[in-house]
């Protein structure tokens, strides 16, 4: 699957849910089985932090694609952390490069990647984003 | 009942409050963040904007003639409301933080050296801690800082030790905008005076939820904003005892501020004046004034009545929930504030599932990081009511709270 077409099927998910609470309960639901890191591997150094909440990131590039783990101490953001990780994990570098993640605003959770939100969420695209573009230009080097 | 029909007729004032969000009704309990305005302010601004407009002190037609009445009129209404002795001692400034500023700034040029130090206690909010550690960088004085102990209070047993004359000012909180307790402050006022160190008084929570009488408290400088007690955005005063004022360097440059200029020497105004350079937020400023007249038409006995309620209420709700931490002492020596945490619930994630059942409140960090660390925490949730809030309100702030952490836990 392409990830428009995973966003696709994230989409129809919430689709299903009339009510905001519905919504909230599912992502809830999501943020209990986020592939976590380990308490030993919440270093400071893979730390987003925001005002509201901390976001853990880490990743890992095996045959071309990155793979990530993510935490955060909220569970609504590591439901949206898991559909992120949906989306962006066993990914080629070009393609996380190339999403512009339009289902986010799809499925009503924008405000949550507002800036002035804190969360950690936008840092961890722009994070994710990093990733990709460094492996990227690793593996254009080693070519 | 009566209580509650009094409390709502101060909510038909307030078209703010009468709206759904989320499909929900709002039920705003963030008033420690920012208090939705009457509409004698709301009215106030739009009549100067359509038409009372033109800049204040500068003009001899009538709309600046019009303004500046306004803005001054406004200048004694505060200086009234806080019992200042004259009129000169009130600035208009932008608010709490720029009134801190202006203190920070102007007296570390003066008055503070290498070895001198500057005593805030360790529940300030930033804008109370930052403006000074940034006069302390510039200066070579040192930051010091009285602690809290485990209900929030001041350790004020350690007072003696931390005041001794390298202390050059001292600036606190009134009233904790985490913890809500109301502090001791006439005791530190006393306790620093005794050594002829000056005191400023942090009042952005403390000004809205009592009446404050500068004479009486004897500081020498007294901060707050607009936002909080019902006015506009964008205005605060300090007050500052004249004699302070007139030996403090300005602050910022520019028009009004001065006496005469020339490119050789420029002679400053006398305070107010001195401190308030450009055009000032006159508008603002104006609808103020109408914020304080809004202040002082509430019936105290029937708020605090309705103020006793809530707090008695939430707190005996708040005691039954399982794993809540409310940080603050519980006594009565408390505005109707609550910060506290649920064991097992991200603060966030109890704001964002409230917000969705119209339910505003504060979560996060709440500008106040040495607080969080005291209580070894990352973050908490707030809140905070204010006059127009009713005991209805509050039931349903608890009945959200249970929903959410029933969803969390």
């Amino acid at each position: 699957m392409t990830i428009k077409e995973v966003e696709q099927e994230i989409v129809e998910e919430f689709a299903i849910f009339e009510d905001w609470m519905d919504k909230y309960e599912y992502l809830i639901e999501l943020g209990k089985n986020v592939p976590v890191i380990s308490d030993g591997a919440k270093l400071e150094s893979n730390l987003i932090k925001g005002c509201q909440s901390r976001v853990w990131l880490d990743a890992e590039f095996k045959d071309g694609k990155i793979f990530f783990k993510a935490d955060s101490d909220a569970i609504i953001t590591k439901g949206i952390i898991s559909l992120l990780i949906r989306v962006f994990s066993g990914r080629r570098p070009k393609e996380i490069l190339e999403a512009n993640l339009d289902f986010i605003k799809q499925i009503g959770l924008q405000e949550n990647l507002s800036p002035t939100r804190a969360n950690g969420l936008l840092s961890m695209i722009k994070q994710i984003k990093a990733y990709s573009l460094a492996y990227a230009a690793k593996e254009e080097s080693s070519k | 009942m009566e209580n509650r029909s009094s409390i709502n007729n101060i909510r038909t004032l307030f078209p703010a409050l009468n709206q759904r969000v989320n499909g929900k009704k709002l039920v705003y309990l963030d008033n420690g963040a920012t208090s939705q305005k009457p509409l004698s302010v709301i009215e106030l601004v739009n009549e100067m904007n359509s038409g009372v407009n033109g800049n204040i002190h500068r003009a001899v037609h009538e709309l600046s003639a019009k303004t500046t009445s306004l803005y001054e009129g406004a200048r004694d209404k505060v200086k009234n409301f806080i019992n200042a002795s004259q009129r000169e001692e009130i600035i208009f400034t932008a608010g709490t933080t720029a009134s801190i500023n202006l203190v920070a700034s102007s007296f570390s040029q003066k008055y503070l050296n290498p070895g001198d130090a500057v005593l805030v206690s360790e529940g300030e909010h930033h804008s109370n801690i930052v403006p000074w550690q940034m006069a302390c960088d510039r200066t070579g004085a040192t930051l010091r800082v009285l602690p809290l102990d485990d209900n929030g209070c001041w350790r004020l047993d350690l007072l003696d030790t931390l005041l001794d004359s390298s202390v050059k000012i001292v600036s606190v909180a009134h009233v904790s905008n985490i913890l809500g307790v109301i502090n001791p402050i006439e005791k530190v006022i006393e306790r620093a005076h005794s050594l002829n160190i000056p005191v400023l008084i942090d009042g952005a929570q403390g000004i809205v939820h009592s009446r404050v009488d500068v004479q009486k408290l004897d500081c020498e400088f007294y901060a707050f904003s607009g936002h909080k007690m019902y006015g506009p955005t964008g205005t605060g005063v300090l007050f500052g005892k004249y004699h302070w004022l007139e030996k403090l360097p300005p602050y910022l440059g520019g028009g009004d501020m001065i006496e005469s200029v020339s490119f050789e020497k420029t002679t400053y105004a006398q305070p107010p004046l001195k401190f308030e350079a450009g055009t000032p937020n006159f508008i603002g400023m104006a609808a103020l004034g109408a914020a304080i007249d809004f202040i002082l038409q509430i019936d105290t006995e029937l708020a605090s009545k309705n103020e006793k309620e809530i707090v008695e209420y939430v707190l005996k709700e708040f005691s039954a929930i399982e794993g809540l931490t409310l940080y603050g002492q519980h006594s009565q020596n408390k505005i109707p504030l609550f910060s506290f945490t649920v064991k097992g619930a991200h603060p966030t994630d109890l704001a964002m599932l409230m917000d969705k059942m119209g339910v505003a409140l504060r979560s996060g960090q709440m500008c106040s990081e040495p607080v969080m660390d005291r209580f070894g925490t990352e973050s908490m949730l707030r809140a905070s009511f204010a006059v127009y809030n009713t005991l209805e309100e509050a039931k349903i702030f608890i009945l959200s709270l249970k929903r959410a952490i029933k969803m969390l836990t």
